[in-house]
């Protein structure tokens, strides 16, 4: 018998701002994508603590989903950030102007 | 904080003392994340959060997504951000400290803030617990309840959930895995016109390691 669910909820609310903050401030893009990578992993645990509080096995198959789509996430996402590193040599977010006017 | 929300309902101590400990190792981990100046202390930063998450998944007993948690995010998303900070050779200290949006680190911080602690408001002022029937299935029971030595348990729950209730979402992501897969391909791979014609834009355009790499490869 684990701690009540508003412990975990707490913390995974902690965690997701932790993230929000990181994406919002940092200017490397690796690290934004570890920021959200950091909510997602909140919304995770959300998930699983809810299971557990309802009883019911179907946030954890929604986390089994969020895995699998994070990781596709990922994949892409660092494709795209090795494609731009090859035009711009950066990987810093306010160096990609290309599109201003 | 509402005690009924909060109480200690029949934890036990060690309870209590896995929960304080994973808590401040995904806390740490997650200023890590975002303070670090070296990209790749980010990611074992982030490898210490996701490990602090996988033992609260196990006190939740969810152990099974303990392990895929182990394994998807520590063992192949982690490794593929720092297989990508070294390919790209970005792994060297930058300078955090200069803000080029004058005024963004404290407003980021108090729209966070503010959503931190209306989100924590509206836990303490909720009952999530409403006494109904799960829509999916129990956690712990029995597969299939009357046969004898039918496999129970959350992981046989799980997989049975996953190919019953939700097939059609969980063949949904195999097509979403094929297609990042290609995607990735797609993104990765240099055009065979631009290795034949170098110069088709201006070459002064051109960053000097990839005209250099063109070289070689030719």
């Amino acid at each position: 018998m684990s701690l009540s669910g508003g412990w975990y909820l707490t913390l995974a609310a902690v965690l997701f701002g932790i993230g929000a903050v990181g994406v919002l401030v940092r200017r490397n893009v690796l690290v934004m994508f570890m920021c959200i990578e950091l909510m997602l992993n909140a919304a995770n645990l959300t998930f699983v603590t809810f299971s557990r509080m309802l009883g019911d096995i179907g946030g954890q198959v929604v986390v089994f989903f969020v895995l699998v789509v994070a990781a596709a996430e990922v994949v892409v996402g660092l494709g795209i950030v090795v494609a731009i590193f090859r035009r711009s040599t950066s990987t810093v977010a306010d160096d990609l102007h290309v599109l201003k006017g | 904080m509402t005690l009924t929300l909060l109480a200690a309902g029949g934890a036990t101590i060690p309870d209590i003392i896995v929960f304080a400990v994973s808590a401040a190792v995904i806390i740490m981990g997650a200023f890590g994340v975002v303070t670090s100046r070296n990209p790749v202390h980010a990611a074992l930063s982030l490898v210490m959060t996701l490990f602090g998450v996988a033992v609260l998944f196990i006190e939740q007993d969810a152990n099974f997504l303990a392990a895929v948690q182990v394994i998807v995010y520590a063992g192949a998303i982690v490794v593929l951000f720092l297989f990508v900070i070294m390919f790209l050779g970005v792994d060297r200290r930058e300078n955090i400290e200069a803000e080029p949006l004058v005024g963004q680190r404290p407003l980021a911080l108090i729209f966070v803030g503010v959503a931190v602690a209306s989100l924590v408001a509206l836990l303490v002022s909720s009952h999530w617990v409403t006494g109904a029937h799960g829509v999916v299935g129990p956690i712990n029971g029995s597969v299939n309840p009357g046969s004898p030595g039918a496999p129970s348990g959350e992981v046989a729950q799980l997989g049975k959930q996953l190919f019953t209730t939700y097939l059609f979402a969980f063949e949904a992501t195999a097509a979403l895995l094929v297609i990042a897969v290609v995607g990735a391909v797609v993104l990765a791979r240099r055009e065979r016109r631009d290795l034949e014609k170098p110069s088709v834009e201006s070459p002064d355009d051109e960053p000097s390691s990839d005209s250099s790499e063109k070289e070689v490869l030719r």
